[in-house]
């Protein structure tokens, strides 16, 4: 096998990795226009990047982590509806950044590589950002699970608790624009939402509690990245969405094997 | 107004609370003491939600101040879960995630509320009872001084929330604990509660069930039906007693 498709094998499953534990609650905590909201402002992140001449993935971490905590107090304010905001940011920072880099003379990026992911051109750097990345997010994560978890569940409930709810909050949403950023490269600011949701989705079925989904949606994922990436060989299609539509396929796919399972999600 | 004696729990003093430029509670004052079952009635839109977040610190009071026992414990029964159905969650881990407790702290509780045989249902399985009684046991894990309900007997049949008033009774017999909770029926909680509040945006009167059912403000409020549901109070209250013995 060639070196590239290993390594975009390797980054791809890093990326499904990640994607399964912070995918779940996404699903969990209905969060995905707020991960497409992140995920649009990748493209403001280049152009800081390039600005400033730093690592643009470094870039793309700074500038999410800028969205996370203005979404974090915007969703404190009450005149605007959230998902109002998150439009005006998720539109606003997509523009800013096409308008900035437009802006750099001398600069000619791939925009289809930004969009769609370009998992063929990860480079031995972009897979030292995921795993170190990935693995500092998923350590965050765990560090904050039961917690978190108490939060989805209710949160007066673990206010009244007594837990630091806004400060597991915060921790959370930037834990997420770390992800978004690190998974950017693979499937692109357009699909890194559907990389979260599907895999999770899929996973519910046959998930008897949260970690086992968590787990479940990251394997799941994997088998997305390698069937996508083979196929996307063999037919020579875009592979960032050849990814996602094999996640789709699995997703579909999913409804015709049989729930055998202690916890069945039956309403009475 | 008529007030507690005993250990006070909790006190609001003059809370004021205006959201939005919209004065929701307006000098409410309200004691509870230990071993008290106080319960806030009042329409839709009164603010009895509302008041309850004030008192356990979720929303802080435009003026006034609230006083708590020293290192009072409160368990809280929120008024619904709204999990969403994508979350696999039994009831075991749902009541493992109340605190750092030992594995038979949780299935102690589910005993006490008459609901062991769902421990290891999923929480999206539960009937409506059920839930409330799963809710209940989470709330007293927390070993409380005092038990916050919001509207504990929503989504339970009529019988069923009869039997709930009763379990709620007999815990407050049991814990010594106290008891502040919400209620959307006048019938049925009548008969299960010390002291009743009518809240309508201020406190329109306070006292024993018997005594605010027959107090003109109350009956402003509720109008001939809130009178009405005097005869059904003394019905049940008998009711109850039998029942509870059956229990025991």
């Amino acid at each position: 096998m060639d070196d590239f498709l290993i390594r975009a094998l390797l980054g791809g499953f890093g990326v499904a990795l990640i994607a399964g534990p912070f995918g779940s609650f996404v699903v969990w905590r209905r969060l995905a226009y707020f991960g497409d909201t992140l995920a649009h402002s990748a493209l403001l992140g280049v152009a800081v990047g390039l600005l400033l001449h730093v690592n643009l993935t470094l870039g793309i971490v700074v500038v999410c982590q800028g969205i996370a905590i203005l979404l974090f107090f915007g969703q404190r304010q009450r005149q605007l509806a959230s998902d109002t905001l998150l439009g005006i940011l998720a539109h606003g920072a997509l523009s800013l950044g096409l308008v900035s880099l437009a802006f750099m003379e001398d600069v000619r990026i791939d925009l289809m590589a930004y969009l769609f992911g370009d998992i063929l051109a990860i480079t031995t750097s972009d897979l030292l950002w995921i795993y170190g990345g990935g693995g500092l997010a998923l350590a965050g994560l765990l560090l904050i699970w039961r917690t978190l978890l108490a939060i989805t569940i209710h949160e007066d409930l673990a206010r009244v608790e007594g837990l630091a709810v806004d400060r597991i909050n915060w921790f959370f949403l930037g834990l997420i624009a770390l992800s978004v950023a690190l998974m950017m490269k693979v499937v692109g600011m357009l699909l890194v939402t559907s990389l979260l949701i599907i895999p999770a989705a899929t996973a519910r079925r046959f998930a008897p509690n949260p970690e086992a989904m968590a787990i479940l949606a990251s394997l799941i994922g994997c088998c997305a990245v390698g069937s996508g990436l083979y196929g996307s060989f063999l037919w020579d299609t875009p592979t960032g969405p050849s990814i996602v539509v094999a996640a789709c396929l699995l997703f579909l796919s999913s409804f015709l094997l049989p729930v055998r399972l202690v916890l069945k999600n039956v309403r009475h | 107004m008529s007030d507690c004696s005993g250990e006070m729990l909790l006190e609001l003093l003059n809370v004021d609370l205006t959201l939005h430029q919209k004065e929701i509670l307006h000098h409410v004052n309200l004691r509870v003491c230990r071993g008290e079952i106080l319960t806030i009635v009042g329409p839709n839109g009164a603010g009895k939600t509302t008041l309850l977040r004030v008192a356990l610190g979720l929303l802080p009071p435009s003026s006034g101040h609230i006083e708590l026992k020293p290192n009072l414990r409160i368990g809280y029964m929120p008024q619904r879960l709204q999990l969403d159905p994508t979350f696999p969650l039994s009831v075991r881990r749902f009541l493992a995630l109340a605190g750092p407790k030992k594995a038979d702290g949780f299935f102690a509780a589910l005993e006490e509320v008459g609901a062991s045989h769902v421990v290891d249902s999923a929480l999206s399985n539960l009937s409506g009872g059920e839930l409330q009684r799963v809710l209940l046991a989470r709330a007293l894990l927390r070993e409380p001084d005092l038990l916050v309900l919001d509207e504990p007997v929503q989504g339970v049949d009529v019988h069923g929330q009869v039997e709930l008033y009763q379990l709620i009774a007999r815990i407050r017999d049991q814990r010594n604990c106290a008891v502040l909770m919400v209620s959307h029926d006048l019938h049925l909680v009548m008969a299960a509660t010390d002291r009743v509040v009518c809240l309508n945006r201020h406190i329109c009167c306070t006292g024993a069930p018997e005594v605010v059912t027959a107090d003109p403000a109350y009956l402003a409020l509720f109008g001939p039906l809130g009178a009405q549901n005097l005869a059904v109070y003394t019905h049940d209250s008998e009711h109850r007693h039998d029942c509870s013995e059956e229990h025991t």
